[in-house]
């Protein structure tokens, strides 16, 4: 008997990897959760069947959305993540002493719990004295605050599901205001190249640029996400990404496996037709 | 789970795979697939005419009337007929069945157009009773019961009373204390029941008509109740004669009624006996979480049941969410605009003051912040300082002519300046409050050219002339 897991990342197009064992399925109330274990990406959690995150390429994932925003601006204190609920953006900011307080809004409390059980590796951090976990909308939550954070980091799923309302614009809107002067604000920012994704990182570059001073977009590349080509957004009231304090980065001391600052400044040239693609006005 | 004796007989129909050489033409998409690609195969496969097995909505005595009599029951009615030209007909029917030409119903001032058209059919003259206001909202609300039982003392001819119940806004009328009146005089309550299809299956939510005892209800199922857009019910209680609403249901309605709208109401209906009102305590529930947080934003209104008391609010709906925006300086449609071009948002409306959302089944948590995530953002990025609403009076209309006679003689168009003192031969609506300022067979006085100027110079919507820069009224020709 064999066992595959497969995600059907295009009407055309299936990615699928052989699986150990199916260790977890159960709807939440939001999404379909399920873990399996791999042998070749180790154990993995998928939301609605799409895959979120394995134990073997997490590492890029969470080095670019966490380690880009904090290399620009050596006084971020006070962070808030929106979802992230597999606790492996949580466990890469943890590694920075001076940031006092993370927030972070998963509203699948589901996935926390799984991910505490099952993925060690990314959420063991999770219940450090540093990090307030609420399970609401992150919608909701930001909707309340002003001028409060340095860094918000949205480490959504994609946008048709749960996660939809943290692509919108008053989402966007709303944390601006819920940043402060010097606020950064980082996303998962789709992919560039297969057209449904595309589409999602168009509109989401749009929306963010007529909100925010800065709004530029960053790459890395993630085996098991599709396309395999990855996307982040950079937004900003000033700081720009590629700024003084990067080269600086590496007085921390933080052993990383794919952020270093050579690749922080590399991963802001994009290909051509990406940078083509972002300057096209998007249309519903 | 609740029988659905219309949907069953369609899928048995279905299995028998008959041979078609009946209408409709498509014959279930066997020739061209293009419907089935567009609309599911399924849906084509339903998609039937009447016939011996499949029973006919015109004279129903197979599963259609099955269907009825689950429906009848599940509203707590005597008897129900599915519509399938839409609420409109359903409201033509009460009228045209209850009325002779010449008698008289008393009915609200902003009465639903369908309405109106009844009387121009059936010949019946309109006894009208202006609703309360809420001038803070700038809003019409429901009729007042004293306002009404005043009308009925004072024309004790008339046969039967119309209203409006809920109103869009989902205010509620003192409808028991109307429907003892009425019926102690001998008059007919038949009750526009468009926006209240859910009252029956909960009881947070106000009097249904059949409750009440009103002798005629024409229920939406499509607006709230979940069933297709176009589908409706008429609800009799034994007052009425079956046969003869029938018959007048059957001047009015097609002789091929759309399967997939009657199933839909069969099926709507099992849904809301089987999980009514779970479906309206969730929907309640998100309704009032919306209004609450938005009151805390400050500026915007989110106006409930602190408002029962006031002159025409005998009652909310709690499911209803309508949001006044003059607190930020932005007018309802400005609010409504930019919640659909900026942020994808579609509501239901927006007039001068407010915008009403609709909060339905088919909404969860999720879209419920978008909404909230969004008017704090139009608070934040749009706000003005306050601009002055200005909302007029009703102004009370003369009836020279009924309805009917305005429309079946010869009109013409004058003057607007030259107009006073001659009978409108059209129908001209004031939004807000949405209330006709002239309606066929009403006299054109100063006062309501003096209005409609007004209205011109503020802003005002109004709808329905023939000419819509009011250079000229359309009135009946003088012998």
């Amino acid at each position: 008997m064999e066992l595959w897991y497969t995600e059907q990342q295009t009407e055309h197009v299936r990615f699928s990897i052989k699986i150990k064992q199916h260790l977890f399925s159960s709807h939440s109330g939001f999404q379909q959760v399920d873990v399996f274990d791999s042998v070749e990406f180790g154990k993995f959690l998928t939301l609605d069947g799409l895959m979120m995150v394995t134990e073997k390429d997490e590492f890029i994932y969470h080095d670019m959305i966490v380690h880009v925003p904090m290399a620009t601006n050596p006084n971020i204190k006070k962070v808030l993540v929106i979802g992230a609920g597999d606790g492996g953006t949580v466990r890469e900011l943890l590694r920075y002493p001076h940031l006092e307080t993370i927030d972070m809004v998963e509203i699948d409390k589901m996935v926390v719990d799984v991910s505490v059980e099952f993925l060690p590796q990314t959420a063991s951090q999770l219940y450090d004295e540093k990090v307030n976990l609420y399970f609401e909308d992150g919608l909701k939550f930001v909707r309340s605050k002003v001028n409060e954070y340095d860094l918000i980091i949205v480490d959504s799923t994609d946008p048709f599901g749960p996660g939809e309302g943290l692509f919108t614009k008053e989402f966007y809107s709303n944390c601006y205001r819920a940043l402060k002067a010097e606020g950064i604000l980082v996303n998962q920012h789709e992919s560039p190249y297969y057209p449904a994704f595309e589409r999602n990182m168009r509109r989401a570059h749009q929306r963010i640029s007529e909100i925010f001073e800065v709004a530029q977009v960053y790459q890395a590349h993630i085996p098991t996400y599709p396309s395999g080509h990855w996307l982040f957004g950079y937004a900003s009231k000033g700081i720009l990404p590629i700024n003084k304090h990067v080269n600086s980065w590496h007085e921390y001391g933080l052993k990383t496996k794919y952020y270093n600052p050579a690749l922080h400044v590399g991963c802001f040239a994009l290909p051509s037709y990406v940078i083509e693609s972002l300057k096209e006005d998007y249309h519903d | 789970m609740s029988k659905t004796p219309l949907l069953d007989g369609l899928k048995r129909y279905a299995r028998k795979r008959v041979v078609a050489f009946d209408v409709p033409g498509h014959k279930q998409g066997k020739g061209d697939k293009t419907l089935i690609d567009v609309f599911g195969a399924q849906s084509i496969q339903y998609d039937f005419n009447s016939s011996y097995h499949l029973d006919n909505l015109g004279n129903p005595s197979g599963i259609i009337h099955e269907a009825h009599q689950l429906a009848a029951k599940a509203f707590n009615a005597k008897h129900a007929f599915f519509m399938v030209n839409g609420t409109s007909m359903a409201v033509m029917v009460m009228i045209l069945a209850s009325l002779k030409e010449g008698e008289s119903i008393i009915m609200p001032r902003n009465v639903h157009k369908s309405a109106l058209n009844a009387l121009i059919l059936g010949g019946a003259h309109p006894i009208y009773v202006n609703p309360q206001m809420d001038k803070q909202l700038g809003i019409s609300c429901a009729m007042d019961a004293d306002d009404v039982i005043n009308t009925i003392q004072e024309n004790p001819h008339a046969k039967a009373v119309f209203i409006n119940n809920p109103t869009y806004y989902g205010l509620v009328t003192d409808l028991q204390k109307i429907v003892d009146v009425a019926h102690h005089y001998g008059m007919k309550v038949l009750v526009d029941e468009a926006h209240g299809a859910h009252f029956s299956f909960h009881e947070d939510l106000p009097v249904s008509a059949m409750d009440a005892k009103a002798d005629m209800s024409s229920v939406s199922l499509h607006k709230t109740g979940g069933s297709l857009t176009q589908s409706s019910l008429l609800l009799c209680n034994e007052s009425m004669d079956y046969h003869h609403v029938l018959q007048t249901i059957n001047l009015l309605q097609t002789t091929s009624p759309s399967y997939l709208l009657m199933a839909s109401l069969d099926v709507a209906r099992a849904k809301l006996q089987d999980e009514g009102h779970e479906m309206f305590t969730k929907i309640m529930e998100l309704s009032n979480y919306a209004r609450h947080e938005i009151n805390a934003m400050g500026g915007y209104i989110a106006f409930g049941p602190d408002r029962i008391g006031q002159p025409g609010i005998f009652g909310f709906d709690h499911t209803k969410l309508s949001i006044h925006t003059q607190g930020i300086g932005l007018s309802g449609k400005k609010v409504y605009d930019i919640l659909r071009d900026e942020y994808g948002i579609q509501l239901e409306f927006g007039d001068v003051s407010n915008v009403l959302a609709i909060i339905s089944v088919g909404d969860r948590s999720l879209e419920i912040e978008r909404l909230l995530a969004a008017l704090q953002d139009i608070k934040e990025r749009y706000a003005q300082v306050g601009q002055s609403q200005s909302i007029q009076e009703f102004i009370h209309p003369q009836v020279q002519l009924s309805p009917k006679q305005a429309y079946s003689r010869e009109s013409e168009m004058v003057d607007f300046s030259q107009s006073c003192g001659r009978i409108s031969a059209e129908m001209i609506m004031a939004y807000p409050p949405g209330i006709p300022i002239l309606s066929y067979g009403e006299v054109i006085t100063q006062a309501i050219l003096d209005y409609i100027s007004f209205g011109l110079s503020n802003d005002q919507f109004l709808m329905g002339s023939h000419d819509p820069a009011f250079t000229t009224l359309k009135v009946v020709k003088e012998d």
